[in-house]
């Protein structure tokens, strides 16, 4: 049966090409995998190929024709002596035209309806993140759609848990309670298992993982070779199969070595499947800098991973929300990025005695209320700005602190109901200023809240330098809570 | 001869313990497959390929857009291994995935609708033609980081091993994916835990334009490649089913039995450029015809059927008719068949509780 043969797209920007040459005469036999002519594309010539068994039977397109559309009809292969009607065939090929039509009739799409709900209004417990009541007025946006709002799909639909009365408080370094977090999670979860650089016999390289190989065995606590790429896929892979593997970083500096397999391969996973796979794996391992490490070891990656669709990304600073947040994470059916620091590892903080403490994703935490100014911060950065708190204090400024605890999901809501009640706001972070997560607050806010500024929001981070070695220049590129307190000051006015 | 006693038993030794080439004498004459191992094999490397044919007529129409990477002339290496693996045993492979995707039992109009972006594919029209799964057929992709899949590959082996459960891993990637540091921590980390575990390696001889000996050091012998860790492994001829599945039964056999893991050379060869905006210059014409007419894996089982007498001409046309109808209602489907609709954008980000 006779067929046209159409001018082909050769490469993924070819709109028309060049018909260069024409290897076949009419009426010559022709089977598959030969060649029959030559097309210049907007990046290379190509040879095409037929798959067809026949002669060709008539040319369309003279050689040397250039423009000639993607879609065109160049030729016809019919089988040896058989006669066909030209006009007939172009017409029920698809017309002389070019043969992509643009779409099938489309369905009316419905409007995403699901993201754009308030999360409900949780049970509040005091001392804790407040209420949602203004949620939607901060997401209207003015009707315009929210670019970010796919991490509204999963809203962090719980406050922190209420405790009973009289729960009893005990003080515990942030590397207790994490690893208090990871053995509670691995008696309830067989599947759920500590892979990583000197986890097992050396009991962690910052000592987190302590006594967990002596309670779970080698077949859970498993020490790896230094191959961050290597094991980083292979705990992906694991968590394909419906294993829950806690990968630790020595620190995250080394997590570069892995970062393709964290982005490419796990948070990419669920989408590219069409939400067929999924990657269950907390990343986790101390994150920033520590001390007179220097350049290669001294890094916030927090920014990095918070611009990634498909990323959940955790950064605690009290021993509390490392518990229940660790706990969240090795829960969570999403790969969670779960960023500790070297230094808060020793800091003490009161962690309530209860059965099962684990806290929702995604809500900030009010540290400290205030009236005068708001503080955004998280991780190490909240150690500056508490104490930046306490010396406005004296000055009698009352500034609230707020804890993002998490990065992605960004409790915004929190952000901006603070906002409304000081109509001032800095932020607070060890990270590098340029596209850091104060500067993503900044956007938010300039457009969910400027009406609600008094003045500019200001930002405060580490300099714009490689962290140097030397003791003098570490602690000039590092913020300062001397640089807090003005920062706060300036927004008020009052420097 | 089982693999695990390779190099042990004063089989053809390369030299390092437990690599070897195969036999020459055998690998011309790999057992024998039965009337119904042909026809399964005809059958399904016609599928293959008819597939991959439309698919190519599909991107020359616009149907079908960005990188479409072609398995023609491979047919015989996922053929062969999907003839040897049991249905528990996961498989993984590179952005070269449509074969492994339909031999794993994927619907081929959902897979066609996927490389045209549509609701019905087999990712919802959002993974395209480098990103495609079978979960329930225990196909984990289709990824598009050359190598990338190597350590995934060997994730889904440990999570067989640690579960303690019966299932090996068929892990696929190219010659030139086999240059790639991850998957060295792949072997170590495998052999070190001695994972169920099988590297294939597609050697078709070109990674995109460079043909092998430009890119690796000892090309001819790309088995050799885990004898650092002590992976023994196996050339094999990529362009004889029947030699794919005998080494891939071999293999199987040798991981499930706690032995560790195993790479599998497949020599092999691609008709076509490395994706659809290849135009393969850095080959000559009689070198891709030379391969056609004297190694085609498909006409080496259409001879042997004839020449057994178990099949006619005819009988072989009818198989291809079936395989074209089955190839031309997916195109059909594909090209009508709905667009996601917009909340399919924001849809699949996360997983929910």
């Amino acid at each position: 049966m006779a067929v046209v043969v159409r001018m082909p797209a050769l490469s993924p920007t070819m709109t028309e090409g060049t018909l260069a040459k024409w290897l076949k005469t009419e009426g010559e036999a022709i089977s598959p995998g030969d060649v029959i002519a030559e097309v210049e594309t907007d990046k290379a010539v190509m040879e095409l190929e037929t798959e067809e068994e026949g002669v060709l039977a008539k040319i369309l397109v003279p050689e040397g024709t250039a423009g000639v559309q993607v879609g065109a009809p160049i030729a016809v292969i019919a089988e040896e002596g058989e006669e066909f009607d030209l006009d007939a065939l172009l017409a029920e090929s698809g017309g002389a035209a070019a043969a992509a039509e643009e779409t099938p009739a489309s369905e009316e799409t419905a409007q995403p309806t699901a993201n754009t709900e308030a999360p409900a209004a949780p049970a509040v417990h005091p001392g804790a993140a407040a209420t949602d009541e203004d949620d939607e007025e901060s997401y209207a946006l003015n009707g315009a759609p929210d670019p970010a709002r796919n991490l509204s799909i999963t809203p962090p639909a719980d406050s922190d848990p209420v405790l009973p009365e009289g729960t009893e408080f005990v003080e515990q370094t942030v590397r207790e309670a994490l690893r208090d977090a990871m053995a509670e999670e691995m008696r309830r979860d067989e599947r759920v298992f500590l892979m990583g650089e000197e986890v097992g016999e050396y009991q962690g390289a910052y000592k987190v993982s302590q006594g967990l190989l002596d309670e779970f065995g080698p077949k859970r606590v498993i020490d790896t070779p230094i191959t961050e790429y290597g094991f980083a896929g292979l705990g992906i892979g694991a968590a394909f199969a419906g294993l829950r593997p806690i990968v630790e970083f020595m620190t995250f500096n080394f997590a570069m070595q892995a970062i393709d397999a964290i982005i490419n391969s796990a948070a990419k996973q669920r989408y590219m499947s069409g939400g067929e796979v999924s990657v269950p794996i907390v990343f986790r391992g101390p994150n920033g800098p520590a001390a007179r490490v220097a350049g290669q070891h001294s890094q916030d990656y927090s920014a990095w991973y918070a611009h990634i669709p498909g990323l959940k990304v955790v950064i605690p600073y009290s021993a509390a929300d490392a518990k229940g947040l660790l706990k969240a994470a090795i829960r969570d059916p999403n790969p969670v990025i779960f960023l500790e620091n070297e230094i808060l590892y020793g800091h003490s903080f009161p962690v309530p005695q209860v059965e099962d403490w684990v806290l929702p994703i995604g809500r900030a935490r009010i540290a400290r209320a205030g009236t005068d100014v708001t503080i955004v911060s998280y991780g190490m950065g909240m150690h500056y700005a508490m104490q930046a708190a306490d010396a406005l204090a004296e000055e009698g400024i009352s500034a609230e602190v707020i804890d993002l605890r998490s990065l992605r999901p960004l409790d915004m809501p929190a952000v901006i109901r603070s906002l409304k009640k000081t109509n001032r706001l800095i932020t607070v972070e060890e990270a590098w200023p340029v596209c850091s997560i104060g500067a993503e607050i900044c956007r938010r806010v300039m457009a969910e809240a400027f009406d609600w500024l008094d003045a500019p929001v200001l930002t405060v981070n580490a300099k714009d330098v490689v962290l140097p070695y030397a003791a003098n220049l570490e602690k000039m590129a590092l913020p300062t809570v001397e640089e807090v307190v003005a920062a706060a000051k300036h927004v008020l006015y009052r420097d | 001869m089982a693999a695990s006693t390779s190099g042990k038993k004063g089989g053809k030794s390369t030299g390092t313990r437990g690599a070897r080439k195969r036999d020459t004498a055998k690998a011309n004459h790999p057992p024998a497959f039965g009337r119904e191992e042909e026809l399964r094999a005809l059958r399904d490397m016609l599928l293959v390929r008819r597939f991959e044919e439309k698919a190519g007529q599909l991107y020359g129409m616009g149907h079908i857009g960005g990188f479409l990477h072609l398995y023609i002339g491979q047919e015989a290496v996922a053929t062969g291994v999907f003839m040897a693996r049991r249905e528990q045993d996961d498989v993984i492979t590179s952005y070269r995935c449509h074969a492994q995707e339909l031999l794993a039992g994927a619907d081929p109009k959902a897979v066609m609708a996927e490389l045209t972006g549509r609701l019905p594919g087999v990712s919802k029209g959002k993974g395209g033609s480098m990103h495609m799964f079978h979960v329930a057929g225990h196909f984990w992709g289709g990824h598009g980081i050359v190598g990338a899949q190597v350590p995934l590959g060997t994730g889904l082996a440990f999570a067989a091993h640690y579960n303690g459960e019966d299932r090996a891993c068929f892990a696929f990637f190219g010659e030139g994916a086999a240059n790639q540091g991850q998957v060295y921590e792949s072997f170590n980390m495998a052999a070190l835990w001695k994972l169920p575990v099988i590297y294939v390696i597609e050697n078709n001889r070109y990674a995109m334009g460079t043909e092998i000996h430009r890119a690796s050091a000892k090309a001819e012998e790309l088995f050799m490649r885990g004898a650092a860790f002590g992976i023994p492994g196996e050339q094999v001829d990529g362009m004889d089913v029947r030699a794919v599945k005998d080494a891939a039964e071999r293999a199987l056999q040798h991981v499930l039995a706690g032995n560790g893991p195993i790479i599998l050379e497949m020599q092999t060869y691609r008709y076509r450029g490395h994706s659809m905006s290849d135009p393969a210059k850095y080959r000559s014409r009689e070198e891709v015809q030379k391969m056609r007419e004297g190694h085609d894996p498909i006409e080496q089982v259409k001879r042997r059927l004839l020449e057994a007498g178990w099949a006619t001409e005819e009988d072989i046309k009818a198989v291809d008719a079936e395989v074209r109808k089955v190839v031309a209602e997916a195109a059909d489907f594909a090209i009508s068949a709905e667009l996601p609709p917009e909340e399919e954008l924001w849809r699949d980000v996360y997983a929910e509780f």
